[in-house]
């Protein structure tokens, strides 16, 4: 499958290793839509090819936010891109987030460090049709205070009706009076009526685990906790072979999975 | 609609004409031949080609030739590499890539060239089946491998039945062989060699139009009776000769029940993660990706390759691989062809052809695990 030209609009810095993207299509014409939790394959010119969800807003479909951590030689090369170049695009692919199964019911958003990119385009449509969804919370870890992403967003949302933000990180700073420790520990606090919840949760496969856990201990369904997961990906076709855990190839079953479906081998060690 | 079926026998002194007529229809004969005293597959001249009075003795860790002590020319088992280098080839080209002055990208297709026609001359049952799996992860997803559909298009199949079996065959366990089905791995021709007192000779077996077409440009005769029961005694012997066994009733199960069996640390110790077993599969599909440049910087080109789920960098994300252990990376092997692949493509994704047994430079043998994993 060729890519497509995209172009970048505008290139910013969101903390110290990580970065957002916003990319237009290059060639005039209707650009194709994507659904909460899906990803694109950026291609970066002469490095390479990258799995990398999207984060922007699902209604802005032309404008194609990637939020991006630098961490190896494509993620490098897409870091210095600036606005006027270009990048190809292949996608989306996936699974998404279930917006449609989830109304009427509370969402509880859990997100651990970068973990909050791919969970964002599900809450702009949340917050776009606000009536649709019962109460929205927002738990995000991160590792410091430098490092929570999209801060002064998560600070807009909190204002909005219904909606609950907690902020909890590794380490704090002397300015720093927030929560300190693993975002699995703002679950046991949290009020909620677990047979109307649905939880989404992004973030390392451990936390993930733990998360669904504390989830589950307070009553909630494996069916109405929601994960997305990553491996190296190389086709996004289902035919490279990379992304396998068990059965499934997570560029097509996934990577957003109900956890009763992935459950087992997410706890399995280095399947 | 079933195939049409038509039986005739082509002398062993005018199988040329064979190569002859599909070299006029624009074929390149892709079959088995020696090379570096082994059995390879790769483009024939001419019938002379064909490994006549040599067969294979494939054992664990092991492969020799041997002379036969009669002019067999298909008196071996499978040939060492499988068809899938001329269906999923080593090394593609995805696409071009050019950056103008301005930053804008153009691509440009890779791989655009139409494919040659090809007939795979001497493909065993087994190996059909193995192209049967290949079809359903290329084609029958939810995306279709374009490289992969075109080349498939022009393939011819002369398929051929196993006189004998290897020490390393279980392809009876899989059942996968060892004769050829037409109704299960659609063929366009299939062979059997008959050697005796009567003379050299091949029954050949019609499974498409071409197949028939191709049988009237040949000059056959009508079979007889008594060679017909010649080829079924040959291929019930084949079948009763099967050197290695795998119990696959409940194996899947099993071993996705055992994923954390002491057998996996013991294989592991043995194994020295040279991805041999994966090369030499005639199902396994992985490939990863290259991207170069050219020194002006202004031209890439990315290129896809076979790969192998033991490569410590198949699974790498940020900070480090999934697959860390060889343990685990063994299993991830193991599990997929014998369990996972079941669910994934309806099918074990093993066929028995026991290359990976042979070409294992520790002797790893598949069937022997799979039998430890239901040991408790």
């Amino acid at each position: 499958m060729m890519p497509i030209p995209w172009r970048v609009a505008e290139r910013w810095d969101e903390t110290a290793d990580t970065f957002t993207v916003a990319l237009e299509p290059s060639r005039p014409g209707e650009p194709p839509g994507f659904k909460p939790g899906q990803f694109n394959m950026l291609y970066a010119f002469g490095a390479g090819e990258s799995a990398l969800s999207i984060s922007g807003d699902p209604s802005l479909p032309g404008r194609r936010l990637h939020t991006v951590r630098k961490v190896g030689t494509v993620t490098s090369a897409l870091a210095r891109l600036r606005p006027g170049d270009q990048v190809g695009l292949r996608g989306p692919f996936g699974t998404s987030w279930p917006m449609t199964d989830l109304k009427g019911r509370d969402l509880i958003f859990v997100a651990g460090g970068i973990g909050l990119a791919p969970l964002r385009p599900a809450i702009y449509h949340a917050l776009r049709f606000r009536a649709d969804y019962g109460s929205i919370r927002i738990l995000v870890g991160a590792r410091s205070p430098a490092d929570l992403l999209y801060a002064a967003e998560l600070a807009n949302w909190q204002e909005i009706p219904g909606v609950f933000r907690e902020v909890t990180v590794d380490r704090g700073t002397a300015a720093w009076n927030g929560h300190v420790g693993v975002v699995t520990k703002l679950i046991p606090p949290l009020p909620l009526d677990p047979g109307n919840s649905a939880a989404l949760i992004c973030g390392p496969e451990i936390m993930m685990r733990y998360t669904a856990t504390a989830l589950r201990e307070k009553g909630l369904p494996a069916a109405a906790i929601h994960v997305t997961m990553e491996r190296n990906m190389k086709c996004a076709l289902a035919h490279c072979g990379h992304c396998q855990i068990g059965p499934h190839f997570i560029c097509r079953e996934g990577p957003v999975y109900p956890l009763d479906r992935i459950a087992f081998w997410l706890t399995q060690r280095e399947v | 609609m079933s195939p049409p079926s038509v039986q005739s026998i082509l002398e062993r002194d005018r199988l040329q004409d064979l190569f002859d007529v599909l070299h006029r229809r624009g074929y390149t004969v892709i079959g088995p031949t020696v090379r570096d005293r082994a059995i390879v597959c790769e483009a024939l001249r001419a019938a002379s080609d064909l490994p006549e009075g040599w067969e294979d003795v494939p054992e664990a860790g092991s492969y020799r030739l041997r002379r036969r002590p009669d002019k067999a020319l298909f008196g071996f088992t499978v040939p060492t590499n499988s068809w899938k280098e001329w269906l999923h080839p080593k090394r593609l080209k995805l696409l071009g890539a050019g950056r103008d002055g301005e930053g804008n990208l153009h691509f440009t297709p890779g791989d655009d060239a139409e494919p040659p026609k090809l007939a795979f001359l001497g493909a065993r049952s087994c190996e059909l089946h193995a192209i049967a799996i290949q079809d359903r992860v290329f084609l029958g997803g939810t995306f279709v491998d374009p490289h992969y559909a075109k080349r498939r298009a022009n393939v011819l199949i002369i398929a051929t039945n196993c006189g004998r079996a290897g020490g390393t065959c279980f392809c009876v366990s899989m059942n996968t062989g060892p004769s050829v089905d037409g109704r299960r791995t659609p063929f366009d021709l299939s062979l059997t060699e008959l050697l005796d007192d009567s003379g050299h000779r091949f029954l050949l077996e019609a499974g498409s139009q071409t197949g028939t077409a191709l049988l009237d440009e040949l000059p056959v005769r009508e079979v007889t009776t008594r060679e017909l029961r010649a080829a079924r005694t040959l291929l019930d012997n084949t079948a009763s000769q099967m050197g290695r066994s795998l119990e696959t009733q409940g194996l899947a199960e099993t071993m996705l029940q055992n994923l954390d069996h002491p057998r996996w640390q013991q294989v592991a110790d043995r194994c020295l993660n040279c991805a041999n077993c994966t090369m030499v599969c005639p199902t396994c599909f992985c490939t990863t990706v290259e991207d170069v440049t050219s020194l002006t910087g202004d031209h890439a080109e990315r290129w896809r390759r076979w790969d192998s789920c033991f490569n410590l960098d198949f699974t790498w994300m940020h900070g480090g691989p999934a697959r860390q252990s060889a343990r685990s990376r063994y299993r991830q092997w193991l599990t997929h062809k014998l369990a996972t692949w079941h669910e994934q493509f309806g099918s074990s994704g093993c066929v028995g052809c026991g290359r990976c047994i042979s070409w294992c430079p520790v002797g790893i043998d598949l069937t022997e695990e799979a039998r430890a994993l239901r040991a408790p």
